[in-house]
């Protein structure tokens, strides 16, 4: 292990949040617990898009002008930032899309479309997990339903890990694709994904990993993990909406076929046919997220001046704090991870007798802002017996005083639904 | 925010205690409504007679306000010829839709008038309606399978 990361001066990082120090109604400080739904954006950020339309903007890839060069070096510049950022080992293998369901989508469909070594069809098996985020289900659905191919997944342990215990029988011969959460937008779990790449490489099974939840939060070298694409989104990384990731092995974006058809994504267009541009540009048809692009360079700029050991250090300490304050709460079961073990931050929990709207409704009221609702993990709540729950999520901002907050909340919901 | 303008007690005694709350036959038609934000589910059943609503029942899974909704739209239209429950329904919906500038009217919605706050929540309004969407649906259902006869 490397050693002692640096400890995260909160206070400081705060006050880089503009939006931290809004009041709420009845002049409530803001408690702001639903960074894993999105995260809030540091002033970097919000200068980088200014700066870009006060200053930059014009399109990227052809303008033939001073702006048009400013803009597109900034784009580029973007990408080189984001391929260091999460160990990639050239840039031309990071793909912008508009978000981490737009990178699994397109990885899915052109996986529906491909002849030869990756082509899957009947008899082909995909191989997923009930912890997923519906945008890593769906898509695996869409693709086993149009190309004849059956889906298979991990079930989960009690304590919301992956069932390994099948892993023989789940990843065989004809596994073509395993496409994994790295973090879960639900239970917190952090899965071991390089050990199931192996597993998946030993078969000839591509790998797909949804890096949402990690990326944001731990140090990530996708080299490592063995995965061939890696999908995340910048708004939950500090950056804007609306720009997202695929990071995927050169040779595979090379070879399969192309997603969306347009402009920048050709090498010649004729009217009895076309050619397509090498990747990543094969990949971004259209006029990409430009400002966005920007956004998240400076996210990931602002994200490496902290380091990511001690962003991760950090959020470690929250998550233990918080599991520990909601461990003290009668009626309140965590589902997920019980210790901080392997565990990221977001933490999602039922209180008995009380709804998770309800719930966070009293909380909101207090100025706590948590999601509730099954966080687009329909199966992964269908495997705890619940139809919904309630999910704190802390970032880098998040301090033990606002756990404290969500813990004084909570019993105040018991309260207020009588159930205390 | 004030929470007790959207909790009102008569809400919460809905939620703790539902009125014709489970699923019974006879019925003509059922309808199951999603609210696919939040997962929340209703399946509710509808049984009229003679142009009149003898029954209401359902399965409800669900936060307090689109529980306690959907028991006090059993209470409003059991009882009632389908038209006058369809007069209920609108009423309920435009209170809902109104953005908390509808003054609900006492003698059509009863029990109904303490979701007035709700209208302020807009986070909340599709709980409200839950249960009254699957009503409405299941109803209109229901005549058409009569006019088939």
């Amino acid at each position: 292990m490397s050693p002692e990361p640096a400890v995260l001066d909160v206070e400081r990082v705060r006050a880089d949040f503009p939006i931290l120090s809004r009041r709420l109604a009845g002049d409530r400080p803001l408690v702001y617990l639903d960074s894993a739904n999105t995260s809030q954006k540091p002033q970097p950020v919000l200068d980088s898009l200014d700066a870009h339309y006060r200053l930059h903007n014009a399109n990227v890839g052809r303008a033939v002008h001073q702006l048009g060069d400013a803009a597109t070096a900034a784009y580029e510049q973007s990408r080189a930032k984001v391929a260091t950022f999460v160990g990639a080992p050239d840039a031309s293998e990071v793909v912008f899309t508009k978000n981490a369901s737009e990178s699994l989508n397109l990885v899915a469909n052109v996986l529906s479309w491909a002849r030869g070594e990756h082509a899957v069809g009947p008899g082909d098996e995909v191989v997923i997990s009930e912890m997923e985020h519906h945008s890593n289900i769906v898509p695996w659905q869409l693709l086993a339903e149009r190309t004849g191919a059956t889906l298979r997944w991990f079930g989960l342990t009690d304590d919301g890990r992956l069932d390994l215990s099948d892993v023989d029988s789940l990843i065989t011969e004809r596994t073509k694709v395993v496409s994994l959460a790295w973090v879960s937008n639900m239970l917190g779990t952090v899965n071991p994904v390089a050990d199931i790449a192996r597993r998946a490489h030993d078969v000839g099974a591509l790998v797909v990993l949804d890096a949402s939840q990690a990326v944001p939060q731990l140090p990530v070298d996708v080299a490592a993990t063995g995965a061939d694409f890696v999908a995340f989104t910048g708004h939950k990384m500090l950056g804007p909406t609306g720009i997202g990731v695929l990071w995927g092995r050169r040779a595979l974006l090379e070879e399969l076929p192309v997603f969306l058809g347009g402009g920048s994504m050709i090498e010649t267009v004729r009217m009895e046919g076309s050619t397509w541009a090498a990747p990543p540009a094969k990949y971004e048809a259209g006029t990409p997220p430009i400002a966005e692009a920007v956004g998240l360079g400076a996210a990931v700029d602002y994200l490496t001046g902290l380091g990511m050991e001690t962003v991760a250090a950090h959020e470690h300490a929250v998550t233990e704090y918080a599991l520990e304050g909601l461990r003290t709460i009668a009626g309140v079961a965590i589902l997920g991870p019980a210790d901080a073990v392997d565990r990221g931050g977001a933490v999602s929990f039922v209180v008995d007798g009380v709804h998770p709207h309800d719930v966070s409704q009293v909380l909101d009221s207090d100025g706590v802002a948590v999601r509730a609702g099954h966080h687009c993990a329909k199966p992964a709540h269908h495997r705890f017996g619940v139809q919904s729950s309630t999910r704190a999520s802390a970032y880098l901002y998040t301090t033990k005083s606002e756990i404290d907050a969500l813990v004084d909340g909570i019993h105040r919901v018991r309260k207020y639904f009588k159930v205390a | 925010m004030d929470l007790d303008s959207l909790y009102q007690e008569i809400i919460l005694d809905h939620y703790r205690s539902p009125h014709h709350a489970g699923l019974r036959e006879p019925y003509e038609a059922e309808s199951h409504q999603v609210n696919p934000t939040c997962g929340d589910e209703v399946t509710l059943r509808v049984h009229l007679d003679g142009g009149t609503v003898a029954d209401v029942s359902y399965d409800a899974l669900g936060c307090s306000i689109s529980q306690a909704s959907t028991s006090v739209l059993t209470d409003l239209v059991i009882g009632r010829p389908v038209a006058d429950a369809l007069v209920v329904h609108a009423e309920f919906l435009a209170l809902m839709q109104g953005r908390g500038t509808v003054e609900p009217d006492e003698d059509v919605l009863e029990d109904g008038v303490a979701f007035a706050g709700v209208a302020k929540f807009p986070a909340r309004i599709k709980c409200a309606l839950l249960g009254w969407m699957a009503w409405k649906d299941a109803v209109a259902k229901a005549t058409e399978g009569q006019e088939d006869r």
